[in-house]
């Protein structure tokens, strides 16, 4: 018996020194299931294609869709020695304790796409998308349009989510504002954001006699959802319609539809941040200090909005997620 | 005698439908009092240049088709297992991903590749369906426990089928499926309920379906005395339920044109339940009545459609949802049912009194 332990402990041994060995920087990357959606495989293709050996580093990954799974793995990281922890938390609490461990293990942590709800001397940096930015931006394009009355159609995504609450506030907000913006109808695609339900919610506008000229969907599929609706009722969209269709995630095929001109808008919820932490990481490793920390120690991750007059395909195989 | 035995059988057949049919007449009367309008139907012409008709009655019809078919199938399920399929809806998603993967060629959609499509699609869900239904029939586990497996992984299983595409399907057999076919302004998921209610009648005309069905699910053991195998009426449950699915999840693709393994034909087993339980049918098995199930879809699109169109804050929809169901699953439980048709019986007793009472003047 205790042959066999000597010899799983020396095992060990030979294997924590290969590790070692390897001369990469180490680190440990949690992320969530690939197959959530398509900003997640984005998402995880991104970073795997970041950190990678030719690149630096000795990257371990892990996705797992649930809080427990995700701090099972950021315990063994620390276990394990490594010098990063990446982390995209299925729960915004809960992290405190694993966190300080990290901490006090002399690990950096990097928050990327969601924030923990902690203090921020827990972790390094966060690179995040800022989902009223993401609305702003909307809000903003459309106005450069000009138009003489803005009568929308909102379609909303899981009520109280940090992107709907993101991309309805600046609308909302502009909507008390001005006289001219009136919400005619509004519904929500529920927590799937569900675009059968906003071709519902979109039909029966129609059959209402409802009249607007702008739909303002927060994600493409509710968007997409949308469209099928002002088909089926003979109403003319896009660059040359009556109705101009507004989208969010940019998904490649729904870039697609603005290129052949059928929607308007897709505004960027950009799932790339590992260029940013691969840039921080390595200002660090050179003895560098980060900067152009805000007070939660985040980066904002910078968005686009892509008009379909101006989208290019170049733009689509760049920005586009999905297939 | 027989007359008598005739009144009381016709008087418990529709005590069944009676709660779903008052809840419709309620809600058609408040929607006709509310905004008189709501009911209109006009012709239209669509994106394709095709007249059809539209208006809140045909969108409600028209959307509810979907769940309408696989409450049928989920109606067949609880009659002989006593429980619930809770997987419809990630099954639904592994119906589309089959049927896009087929019928979504390189030369895109055709009317072969489509047929073919449809057929693979039919059976890889009937396959799956076997699956619950052998963990149902024949290890005998709880109908819900035994679905909680597919339920859970059926959309991880879409999306290896598919990949992380999101298929944009544009072709006129995808628009004649999940829209309307040219020249006639019907929609025709419409004619997809119409088509599995009269397939499953004939069934049921022609076969004992109904009564074995019926047997199981009121007293197994008493069944197979009988001659009956339980098992296999439990598995034939879930291949029809199986195929009902299928026609579903080929109409949802359909209609909004893209495959998406997430959102299609989500939540849609907690609606099926919901349309069986207002349709009046014992979620305990035994006795059911089809008609009962598809009245409930439409009495929940009905709802629905009518939340939105009295504009209803989005965060409340639901809640307003809950409340009416409620009512109406409450107003069908056993116990409010005996209360009324006692309070029935006392009425009628006290008009024979009295009639009594006049023949007497």
């Amino acid at each position: 018996m205790k042959k066999i332990l000597a010899l799983v402990l020396a095992l060990a041994m030979l294997l924590s020194v290969t590790a070692a060995m390897a001369d990469g920087i180490k680190v440990g990357i949690i992320n969530l299931d690939p197959s959530e959606s398509g900003y997640r495989e984005a998402n995880v293709k991104d970073l795997q294609e970041t950190f990678t050996a030719e690149n630096g580093y000795d990257a371990s990954f892990v996705t797992a869709p649930t809080a427990d799974k995700q701090l099972e793995a950021a315990k063994t990281f620390i276990t394990d020695g490594v010098k990063y922890i990446l982390v995209s938390a299925a729960e915004t609490t809960g992290w405190d304790e694993v966190l300080q461990e990290a901490k006090d293990a002399g690990i950096g942590v990097f928050l990327f796409d969601r924030m923990i709800d902690c203090d921020p001397s827990l972790y390094t940096a966060a690179v995040v998308s800022d989902m009223a930015e993401e609305g702003k931006t909307a809000v903003a394009w459309l106005e450069s349009l000009e138009l003489p009355e803005y009568n929308i159609l909102h379609i909303m995504g899981q009520m109280g989510s940090a992107a709907q609450v993101g991309r309805s506030g600046a609308l909302e907000e502009k909507c008390a504002a001005d006289d001219k913006w009136t919400i005619v109808a509004d519904g929500t695609g529920g927590d799937s954001w569900d675009p059968e339900e906003a071709r519902k919610i979109a039909e029966a506008a129609i059959n209402d006699g409802k009249k607007f000229n702008i739909v303002y969907a927060e994600n493409d599929g509710m968007a997409g959802g949308v469209v099928e609706a002002l088909d089926a009722a003979g109403i003319t969209h896009g660059v040359n319609g009556d109705v101009i269709i507004m989208g969010f995630d940019c998904n490649k095929w729904a870039l697609r539809k603005l290129l052949s001109g059928e929607w308007n808008y897709d505004g960027q919820c950009s799932p790339f941040q590992a260029g940013l932490i691969d840039g921080m990481i390595k200002t660090l490793e050179a003895g560098g200090t980060i900067e152009g920390l805000n007070e939660l120690s985040q980066i904002i991750n910078v968005e686009k909005g892509f008009d379909a007059r101006t989208l290019t395909e170049d733009d689509i195989l760049l920005y586009g997620l999905g297939e | 005698m027989s007359t008598v035995r005739k009144a009381t059988k016709k008087s418990s057949g529709l005590g069944q439908l009676m709660i779903p049919l008052v809840a419709l007449g309620i809600l058609v009367l408040f929607n006709l009092i509310r905004d008189p309008s709501f009911f209109s139907i006009e012709m239209a012409t669509n994106n394709s240049g095709n007249q059809v008709l539209s208006g809140n009655l045909i969108s409600i019809i028209d959307s509810a088709s979907g769940l309408a078919i696989i409450a049928m199938g989920m109606t067949l399920v609880t009659a002989a297992c006593g429980g619930q399929d809770i997987s419809v809806g990630a099954v639904g998603a592994i119906a589309g991903a089959f049927f896009v993967k087929i019928a979504n060629t390189d030369n895109g959609i055709t009317g072969g590749s489509a047929i073919l499509g449809f057929i693979v699609c039919v059976l890889g869900t009937i396959a799956f369906m076997m699956f619950n239904g052998t963990l149902v029939a024949v290890f005998k586990i709880q109908p819900m426990i035994a679905t909680l497996i597919l339920f859970s992984c059926g959309r991880s299983i879409a999306y290896w089928i598919n990949g992380s595409a999101t298929p944009q399907l544009t072709s006129p057999i995808i628009d004649a499926l999940g829209k309307t076919i040219p020249g006639i302004p019907i929609p025709t998921p419409i004619f997809a309920v119409i088509l599995m209610a009269i397939l499953l009648a004939l069934v049921f005309k022609f076969t004992n379906l109904r009564l074995y069905t019926q047997s199981v699910g009121i007293n197994q053991g008493a069944a197979r005395l009988n001659g009956i195998n339980p098992t296999a009426i439990k598995l034939l449950s879930f291949v029809i339920l199986g195929v009902c699915v299928a026609v579903a999840a080929v109409i949802g693709v359909s209609r909004l044109h893209q495959l998406n393994h997430k959102t299609l034909l989500v939540d849609i087993e907690m609606d099926a339940i919901l349309a069986v339980a207002i349709g009046g049918n014992n979620l305990g098995g035994g006795k059911f009545r089809l008609l009962g199930s598809v009245l409930g879809a439409y009495i929940i699109q009905m709802l629905t459609t009518t939340l939105y169109s009295m504009s209803v804050a989005p965060v409340n929809v639901k809640a307003y949802k809950a409340i009416v169901i409620i009512i109406i699953v409450v107003a069908g439980s056993p116990v409010i049912k005996n209360k009324i048709s006692m309070l029935i019986t006392r009425i009628k007793a006290g008009k024979l009194q009295a009639s009594a009472a006049k023949g007497v003047e």
